[in-house]
């Protein structure tokens, strides 16, 4: 018999590290896909002379790779700097547990966006990031890079899922190199729509498909 | 069963109920407690035995009664299957094809009858929106054929509106297809309600009786419903075989083509063993063993209400199938939960959109009008004849210790 998830996916599954909240963090984020509904916290304590994560926590509402990722993204970030730890991708993340199911990418790469917006939190609220950024067409594709291709588990940029994208007054069109309706379109459409409409100036995301 | 014993090479399977190991000399059985029988069922060893003499001895294709003796036994082995199934329904032989299970058996009768009238009558079908998928998808693809589709709105309980089907009908509409019980939720349409409705206004009907057949009554001398789909995977038969009853002069037109059996509708070489053996499975469908499962299903159900805080019963209390509970813990996940009750031992199922294929959230907890999060922690525990009561509680405990657990480490439990 043959599990997608490897001995160390499951081991972190079964007891995770981390846990939990942290009283008066000094940052935290949490982020969310609609497209499966999972969700993780991520709670940071930062040393303000060093700028080291001193402690780190998270809490996880998903799935078993979600919680795994939760797990050894929050022992990865633990003594390391905000810039440091910013660098962490998903990939070591997966790489660390010893692979994950590509179906799976989009759940276990919350966990890394949850600590990257716990890191942008302290930062703001320490001043330390410059005036907000307009979106453009790097913008989108630099956040789309965080949705997940289901079919390969690599992001679909990457995976050259996103033919064209284009923003003009707050309106922002993806076209997607899927057909309306391939198995996965709907939540890699919900996926794109949660990761764009987000921005601060975007109002309105389309998503189109090739057929 | 801890995973680390079915990763074991010298770990081996001797039925679904029982795992034996041999570790170092001593014998170990572990017991594993499958609680998703809505997907499938375990073999009954009655029903492999009737279905023996069919792979060995009498093997022959069923031959007219003009062929050889083995093709003929073969023939009244398939008619004799065929006539208990029918006697069940209390329809006639003549009335019920073999298929290959439910998926073909609702293909045949949604797109059989939408070949047969789209011409003579309309090109308007109406299905509810919580149908399983093989009436779903079917709908779904003759729409983009050209034809109309309505998806009928179910209640919060999962009960289809009637004032919404009398209002859909129209002199286009060749058929309404509704099922008899849920998959999911469990929740038992009213049938008979809506038969009348659909004799009223001249339409056929086709039920999706996949999850109801045997175990709730179901009479086509009593309902004039038209075609129902059927499979013998759900009550302990063989999976790969199911069945469609036709009424006597239902237009229908036969979809895949190639020879001339089950009175030309459906063709391809019959699996005698194989109805042959659903047949059998019917008969050892018991009144008293639907009463044991009804009693096992509200059994979780009340205990899962009254002992785990923060949960949510999916469909009806009461017009639900026998064999189905299905609930929704709060504030954790579904595969989370599947995969920590498969560590101890348990099959269940959810319909969080981390478990499906198609990463999407179950259509029928959506269509009850439930959000993502109610899909994501529903939990389906589906009975069977394996099951014993202390099934039920042993479940719901592990149910308790797992959902805790979860909640401990989620942000969305109120601590």
């Amino acid at each position: 018999m043959k599990f997608p998830y490897s001995q160390k996916v499951l081991e972190h599954f079964k007891n995770p590290h981390n846990v939990g909240q942290i009283e008066n963090p000094d940052g935290k984020g949490l982020e969310g896909s609609p497209a499966c509904g999972d969700m993780v916290a991520v709670y940071i304590k930062v040393n303000p002379d060093t700028k080291v994560i001193e402690d780190i926590k998270f809490e996880s509402y998903g799935c078993a790779s979600n919680i795994a990722t939760g797990s050894i993204i929050t022992d990865l970030a633990r003594g390391k700097t905000l810039d440091e730890a910013k660098k962490i991708t998903w990939k070591q993340a997966s790489e660390e547990l010893g692979g994950l199911p590509p179906i799976k990418a989009h759940c276990s790469v919350l966990a890394v966006e949850g600590l990257r917006a716990a890191i942008k939190d302290y930062e703001e609220k320490h001043g330390l990031v410059t005036e907000k950024e307009p979106t453009t067409e790097e913008v989108i594709r630099r956040r789309l890079k965080h949705v997940m291709n289901p079919l390969t588990g690599l992001d679909i940029i990457r995976t050259n899922l996103i033919l064209k994208t284009s923003v003009e007054d707050g309106v922002v069109r993806v076209v997607v190199d899927l057909p309306a309706n391939h198995q996965f379109a709907p939540a890699i459409k919900e996926d794109i729509i949660e990761k764009l409409g987000s921005l601060w100036d975007v109002e309105k995301v389309d998503v189109v498909f090739t057929a | 069963m801890p995973r680390s014993l079915l990763e074991n090479p010298r770990f081996n399977c001797k039925n679904s109920r029982f795992y034996y190991l041999i570790w170092g000399g001593r014998e170990i059985f572990e017991n594993i407690i499958y609680l998703d029988n809505a997907a499938c069922t375990r073999l009954d060893e009655q029903v492999l035995e009737a279905m023996k003499p069919y792979f060995f001895d009498t093997f022959a294709v069923a031959t007219s009664e003009f062929g050889y003796s083995m093709g003929i036994d073969a023939k009244e082995a398939l008619e004799k299957a065929r006539e208990n199934l029918a006697s069940k329904l209390g329809a006639n032989s003549e009335e019920v094809i073999f298929t290959s299970g439910s998926t073909e058996s609702s293909n045949t009768a949604l797109k059989g009858v939408a070949l047969a009238l789209k011409e003579k009558k309309g090109k308007h079908i109406i299905v509810s929106k919580i149908e399983d998928f093989p009436v779903l998808n079917t709908a779904k693809v003759l729409e983009r054929q050209g034809f109309g589709v309505t998806f009928l709105d179910v209640d919060a309980e999962g009960f289809a509106d009637l004032e919404e089907l009398k209002n859909a009908i129209t002199k286009e509409t060749i058929l309404v297809s509704i099922q008899q019980g849920n998959q999911e939720i469990g929740t038992v349409q009213d049938l008979k309600a809506i038969s009348e409705i659909c004799e009223e206004k001249d339409v056929l009907l086709h039920t999706d009786a996949t999850h109801s057949f045997t175990r709730l009554p179901l009479s086509v001398k009593e309902l004039p419903v038209d075609l129902i789909t059927m499979s013998a995977h759900t009550i302990h038969g063989p999976r790969g075989i199911g069945a469609l009853y036709i009424r006597k002069d239902t237009p229908i037109t036969k979809f895949m083509d190639g020879g001339f059996q089950e009175f030309n509708l459906r063709a391809g070489v019959e699996d005698i063993s194989s109805a042959v053996g659903f047949a059998k499975a019917v008969e050892l469908v018991t009144e008293e063993e639907n009463r044991r499962l009804k009693a096992m299903r509200d059994r979780i159900i009340d205990k899962a209400l009254t002992e785990i805080p923060e949960v949510t019963l999916n469909g009806s209390r009461d017009k639900r199938l026998p064999q189905n509970a299905n609930l929704t813990f709060h504030y954790v996940e579904g595969e989370s939960v599947t995969l920590h009750m498969d560590m101890r031992g348990f099959a269940v199922s959810t319909g969080s959109a981390c478990f499906s294929r198609s990463l999407e959230a179950s259509h029928v907890i959506r269509g009850i009008g439930g959000d993502h999060e109610r899909a994501h922690g529903s939990v389906r525990f589906t009975l069977g004849r394996y099951n014993r009561m202390e099934d039920a509680d042993a479940a719901i405990e592990a149910m308790s210790e797992i959902v805790a657990r979860l909640r401990e480490i989620s942000p969305l439990a109120r601590k």
